[in-house]
C-alpha cells in the first residue's frame, strides 16, 4: 500500500462504496474511495460541493442519512473493521474514538438547551460522571478552546454566542474525550475570515498537542494550504488526485486539480485572466463509466471513455489517463 | 454540506390526471362524491316520498325498523323517523341540502377570500396590513364559537347558516390566495406585464389568478369537507337549519332522542353518509395536495 | 421578559376592546336587543319598558359605553329562567367544562405524543400508515357523529360505560370534580376521549412533522456525531424542539376545545356550560347567552395570551431576546 509511514494508520478506507438506495433505482454517492489517515495527521479533503466529501465523513461514522448506505467495501480503525458495526457499537465510537464538526455553527448545536448541557451529555454518552464533574470538565474544555468567561457560557443556549464561538464550543465538544480521530466538515466555511483564521489554527494547535488524525474537509484549498499535510482531490464520488500538499498545489497531475488551483485568485497571477473550469460536475445520478472529468477537460480523448485505474508512485496517485506530472500505470 | 437530490419528479400538467387516478382509494373517494352529487341533483325523483310534503307523511308509520311497509304497502327500505318520515327520502334529500350549504358557502367564500386575498397580496403596503390582521384575528377564533355567535343572533334558516359558514371560511381562502399570490406576483411574467401596461385587473385575473387555481382548489375541496361538517355539527345542536329542512346533521338529532331505545337506524343511517361524503372530501383534498402539489 | 407581557397584554386588551365593538353591535345592530333582552311573552307596553331601561333611546357611543361599564362590572344581565345573575350560573357550571377540556387535554398528549413519535420515526412503515389515517379521520369526522357512535357501542350495545352525567363528585376548595371518584371517572372517559379527538390528532400532526423535522436538523446528527444515547436524543433533544409548536398550538385550540364542548356536552348531557349554552337557545334565554358567548370570547383571548407567554418560557430564543451574532 502507498503512502504515509509502517506503522497501523488510524483510519484505513478501502474501496470504499456509498449509494443512495431510492426505490426509483440507486445513486452512487462514493465509488473506490481508498485512503489512509495516520496518528497526528491532517489531511485535507478537496472538492467541490456534491462531490461526496461530507458523505465520506457520515460513512465513516455510520451517520448517512437513509437511504444513504455503505454498500461495499471496508473501514478500519486501527485495523479494526468498523464497516457493519450495529449502531449501538458505533455510537461507543462516536465521540469516543471518532468526532465530526459541522459547516454551520448556527445549526450544530441545539437552540433550546443550554451549552452546558449538550456538553455534558456529550461527556456522560462515554463517561459515568456526576453533574459537577461534568461541569468542572466543561468548563475546562471551554477555556481551552479560548471562550472567555467560560463559567456563564455554560448556562447559555446557543443563540447567545456569536457563529465563531459556537464553532469554538463544537470544536470543545469534538475533543471532549481527546478521539483518535476528528472529521471536520468545512467547519469554517460559514465564518468571517479572521474568525476562519483562528479556527484553523485553535484546531491545528489541538490536534498537534495530542497527535489527533484529522480529516479536514474543504472546497478551499487556501485553507488545506495552511493546515494540512496531505491532500485528497474529490471529484464527482471518486478521488482523482491524493498527495502531500507540496506535491500536489506545487505539481498538480490531474487537469481538475490543475483547474482548481488556477481558479483561486493568487498574487502571483495578479492582473492576469483568472482561470475557470468549464461546465459543471455531472449530476451523481449520471455520472459516465469512464473519467466523470472528462466532458470538461481539454486534454480529454478516447482512451477517457474507459474506466479509470488509479496511478501510483510513492505518495503519489492520480485517477487520469493523460496526468499533467507522468505518474506509471 | 454535499447532499444528494432525489431523482427529480416530472409533474407536467396533462401527468396531473393519470397521476391522480394512480391512487385506488383517491379514485373510490371521487365515484362516492360524484355519487352524492348526482343523488342531491336528482333528488326529486330518486326520492320515493318527498319529505317537505307533511301530506304523504303518515304519523302511523313513525319508527318503523329497515325493511318495514307502509300501512298503503309501499316498502320503508331504511325505515322511518320518529315523525313517519320514510328515512331513505329523508336521507336522499339531506343530502342535497348539506352539499347544497357546504358547495354554496364554499364558493361564496373562495370568491370572497380570493378578491382580499389577490388585493392584499397585490397591492400590499397598508391595505395588506390591515386586511391581514382582520384575517389572524378571524382565524384565532375557533369556527364553531364564530358560527355560534352568528347563528345566536341570526337565528335559523338555510341563508343564515350559508352566511355563518362563508364568514367563517372566508379568512382562510384570503390568507392561502395571499401567500399564493405574493410568490406569483414576485415571478418574472408579472413584472413582465406590467411592463407592456397592462391593467391591473388583466395582470391579477389574467395571470396571477390562474397561476393560484391548484391551491385554491385544493383549500377549497378540504373546506368544502370541513363546511360540510360543520353545518351538520350546528344543526345537530339545533342552531342551523330549520326542523322543515332536515339536513343530514338534524335528522342524526333526531334519532338520538331514539338511541338509548335501540332505533338505531334514524341516527346512525344519515351519519354514515355524512361519514362517506365528509371522509371522500378530505381523500380527494389530500390526493389533490398531493398530485398538484402547492405550497401550502 | 416584562415588556414583553406588557406588549403581549396591551395587544389583548386592543382584541377584547375589538370583540367588544363586533359583539355590541352584533346584538344592537344585527339583532334588536330588545328581543334579545326581552322574554318571548313581553308585550308592546313592556317592549317600551325595556327600550328605555336599555337606554334605546340615547346615542349609540353612549350605549356602548352603559355597556362596557355593566361588562367591567360583571353584570351581564340575569337570567330569564334561573332568576340569578348570568355570570353566577357559569361560574357554577364552569369547572365541568374545564375538568372535561383538560382531561381531552391530558388524553390527547398521552395518546397523540407517542403516535405522533412513531408515525415521525418511520414515516412509510405501515403503522405510521395506520396512524396517518387516523389521524385524517379523528380531525374530519364530526365529534357528535364519534360520540354518537361511542353511545351506540359503549352504552347501549355493551352497556359497559353510562352516557348521562357526571356520576359522584367530591368537592375540592369549593369545586365539585369528577376525576377524584370512580364512578366520576367512569362517567369522564368517554365524553373526554370524544372531545380529545380533535387535539390528539393535531398533536399527531405537529409531533410527526416536527419529529421529520428535527431527526434531520445537524444539531441532532451533531448530538449522534457524539455518541449521546438514542433515547436521550429522542427524549430531550428531539422532543424540546417539538414540544414549543405543540405547546403553542395545543395553547390557543384549548379555546377551541372549550367552544367545541358544546357539542360533547350535549351529546353527554355533562353539566357544563356548553350545555347550559344550548339549554339557553333552547328556551330563548337571551342574557344567558349574551353572556356566555361574551365570557368566552374573554377567555379566548386571555388563553392566547397565556400561550404566548409559555411559549415564550420554553423557547430560550424568544425569552431572552435579541441575538448575539
Amino acid at each position: 500500500m502507498t503512502g504515509g509511514s509502517d506503522e497501523n494508520p488510524v483510519l484505513e478506507v478501502r474501496d470504499l462504496n456509498t449509494s443512495f438506495l431510492f426505490p426509483a433505482g440507486e445513486i452512487k454517492a462514493l465509488r473506490d474511495v481508498s485512503f489512509e489517515v495516520q496518528r497526528g495527521e491532517i489531511v485535507g479533503l478537496v472538492g467541490e460541493s456534491g462531490s461526496g466529501k461530507s458523505i465520506t465523513g457520515f460513512s465513516i461514522n455510520g451517520l448517512l442519512s437513509p437511504p444513504g448506505q455503505v454498500v461495499s467495501g471496508s473501514i478500519r480503525l486501527h485495523g479494526e473493521d468498523i464497516t457493519g458495526l450495529a449502531q449501538a457499537q458505533m455510537r461507543r465510537l462516536r465521540g469516543a474514538k471518532i468526532a465530526m464538526v459541522f459547516q454551520d455553527p448556527m445549526m450544530t448545536l441545539n437552540p433550546v438547551l443550554r451549552i452546558g448541557l449538550q456538553m455534558g451529555d456529550a461527556l456522560r454518552a462515554h463517561k459515568t460522571l456526576s453533574e459537577r464533574e461534568a461541569r468542572a470538565r466543561s468548563l475546562a474544555a471551554l477555556e481551552e478552546v479560548g471562550i472567555p468567561s467560560a463559567e456563564d457560557r455554560l448556562d447559555a443556549y446557543p443563540h447567545q454566542l456569536s457563529g465563531g464561538m459556537r464553532q469554538r464550543v463544537a470544536v470543545a465538544i469534538a475533543l471532549l474525550h481527546a478521539p483518535d480521530l476528528v472529521i471536520m466538515d468545512e467547519p469554517t466555511t460559514a465564518l468571517d475570515v479572521t474568525i476562519q483564521g483562528q479556527i484553523l489554527a485553535l484546531v491545528q494547535r489541538l490536534c498537534r498537542e495530542r497527535g489527533t488524525a484529522l480529516i479536514w474537509i474543504t472546497h478551499d484549498l487556501a485553507v488545506v494550504a495552511g493546515i494540512a499535510d496531505r491532500i485528497l482531490v474529490m471529484y464527482a464520488g471518486r478521488i482523482v488526485e491524493s498527495g502531500t500538499v507540496d506535491a500536489v498545489l506545487d505539481t498538480p497531475a490531474h487537469p481538475y486539480t490543475r483547474g482548481l488551483i488556477d481558479s483561486v485568485p493568487s498574487r502571483r497571477h495578479r492582473g492576469g485572466r483568472l482561470q475557470q473550469i468549464p461546465g459543471r460536475m455531472p449530476a451523481l445520478a449520471d455520472i459516465p463509466e469512464g473519467c466523470a472529468f472528462q466532458p470538461r477537460c481539454t486534454r480529454a480523448t478516447q482512451a477517457c471513455l474507459a474506466p479509470q485505474e488509479m496511478r501510483r508512485d510513492g505518495g503519489r496517485a492520480v485517477r487520469c489517463c493523460h496526468p499533467l506530472e507522468e505518474l506509471p500505470a | 454540506m454535499s447532499g444528494v437530490a432525489a431523482p427529480a419528479r416530472p409533474a407536467p400538467a396533462r401527468g396531473v390526471w393519470r397521476e391522480f387516478l394512480r391512487s385506488p382509494a383517491a379514485v373510490a373517494a371521487l365515484a362516492t362524491f360524484t355519487a352524492f352529487c348526482l343523488i342531491a341533483i336528482f333528488a326529486p325523483w330518486l326520492a320515493p316520498q318527498n319529505p317537505y310534503d307533511l301530506a304523504q307523511v303518515d304519523i302511523m308509520d313513525s319508527l318503523l325498523p329497515p325493511g318495514s311497509e307502509s300501512w298503503g304497502g309501499d316498502p320503508y327500505l331504511l325505515g322511518t323517523d320518529g315523525q313517519g318520515r320514510d328515512m331513505l327520502s329523508a336521507m336522499i334529500y339531506g343530502i342535497r341540502i348539506s352539499l347544497v350549504v357546504g358547495l354554496a358557502s364554499g364558493i361564496i367564500a373562495l370568491a370572497v377570500g380570493t378578491i382580499v386575498g389577490l388585493v392584499a397580496a397585490y397591492r400590499g403596503g397598508w391595505v395588506d396590513t390591515v386586511l391581514m390582521r382582520i384575517v389572524d384575528l378571524q382565524l384565532s377564533f375557533p369556527t364553531i364559537l364564530v358560527a355560534l355567535i352568528l347563528l345566536v343572533i341570526l337565528g335559523r334558516g338555510v341563508d343564515k347558516i350559508i352566511f355563518a359558514l362563508v364568514v367563517v371560511q372566508w379568512a382562510y381562502f384570503a390568507r392561502t390566495v395571499r401567500s399564493v399570490a405574493l410568490v406569483e406576483s414576485a415571478r418574472e411574467y408579472v413584472d413582465a406585464a406590467r411592463g407592456q401596461k397592462l391593467g391591473h385587473l388583466r395582470i391579477l385575473f389574467g395571470h396571477i389568478l390562474p397561476n393560484c387555481l391548484p391551491t385554491m382548489l385544493v383549500v377549497a375541496t378540504m373546506q368544502m369537507a370541513s363546511a360540510i361538517s360543520l353545518e351538520a355539527t350546528l344543526s345537530f345542536l339545533g342552531l342551523g337549519l330549520p326542523p322543515t329542512r332536515p339536513s343530514l346533521g338534524l335528522l342524526i338529532a333526531n334519532g338520538f332522542d331514539y338511541l338509548q331505545s335501540g332505533r338505531y337506524w334514524i341516527s346512525v343511517l344519515p351519519g354514515l353518509v355524512l361519514l362517506a361524503i365528509i371522509v371522500s372530501a378530505n381523500v380527494l383534498g389530500d390526493r389533490l395536495r398531493d398530485t398538484l402539489n402547492p405550497h401550502l | 421578559m416584562t415588556e414583553f407581557i406588557v406588549k403581549r397584554l396591551l395587544q389583548a386588551m386592543l382584541v377584547l376592546a375589538v370583540m367588544t365593538v363586533l359583539v355590541f353591535f352584533g346584538v344592537n345592530v344585527v339583532g334588536n336587543p330588545v328581543y334579545i333582552f326581552a322574554s318571548s311573552e313581553c308585550d308592546q307596553p313592556c317592549l317600551d319598558a325595556i327600550m328605555r331601561d336599555l337606554g334605546l333611546d340615547r346615542p349609540i357611543w353612549e350605549q356602548y359605553w352603559v355597556f362596557i361599564g355593566n361588562l367591567l362590572e360583571g353584570d351581564l344581565g340575569n337570567s330569564f329562567t334561573h332568576g340569578v345573575p348570568a355570570m353566577s350560573l357559569i361560574w357554577e357550571r364552569l369547572p365541568a367544562t374545564l375538568e372535561l377540556a383538560f382531561t381531552a387535554l391530558l388524553i390527547a398528549l398521552a395518546v397523540g405524543l407517542p403516535l405522533g413519535v412513531a408515525a415521525g420515526l418511520r414515516p412509510t412503515h405501515w403503522t405510521s400508515r395506520l396512524i396517518m389515517s387516523f389521524s385524517m379521520l379523528a380531525f374530519s369526522v364530526p365529534i357528535f357523529w364519534i360520540g354518537l357512535i361511542m353511545i351506540i357501542v359503549f352504552s347501549v350495545s355493551l352497556g359497559w360505560m353510562p352516557s348521562v352525567g357526571r356520576g359522584d363528585t367530591i368537592e375540592v376548595l369549593g369545586v365539585d370534580l369528577s376525576f377524584l371518584t370512580l364512578d366520576g371517572l367512569h362517567h369522564l372517559a368517554m365524553p373526554a376521549f370524544t372531545l380529545s379527538l380533535i387535539m390528539m390528532a393535531m398533536v399527531i400532526r405537529l409531533t410527526r412533522a416536527g419529529m421529520r423535522e428535527v431527526l434531520f436538523s445537524d444539531y441532532i446528527k451533531f448530538a449522534r456525531a457524539n455518541g449521546v444515547r438514542e433515547g436521550r436524543i429522542l427524549s430531550l433533544h428531539v422532543m424540546r424542539n417539538i414540544l414549543i409548536p405543540i405547546v403553542t398550538v395545543l395553547g390557543m385550540e384549548l379555546g377551541g376545545v372549550i367552544a367545541f364542548a358544546v357539542v360533547v356536552e350535549s351529546i353527554f348531557s355533562w353539566p357544563g356550560v356548553g350545555k347550559m349554552l344550548i339549554d339557553a337557545i333552547a328556551v330563548l334565554d337571551r342574557p344567558l347567552i349574551v353572556a356566555y358567548l361574551i365570557f368566552v370570547v374573554i377567555m379566548f383571548v386571555f388563553l392566547n395570551l397565556i400561550t404566548d407567554i409559555l411559549y415564550s418560557l420554553l423557547d430560550p430564543r424568544v425569552r431572552l431576546g435579541g441575538n448575539a451574532s
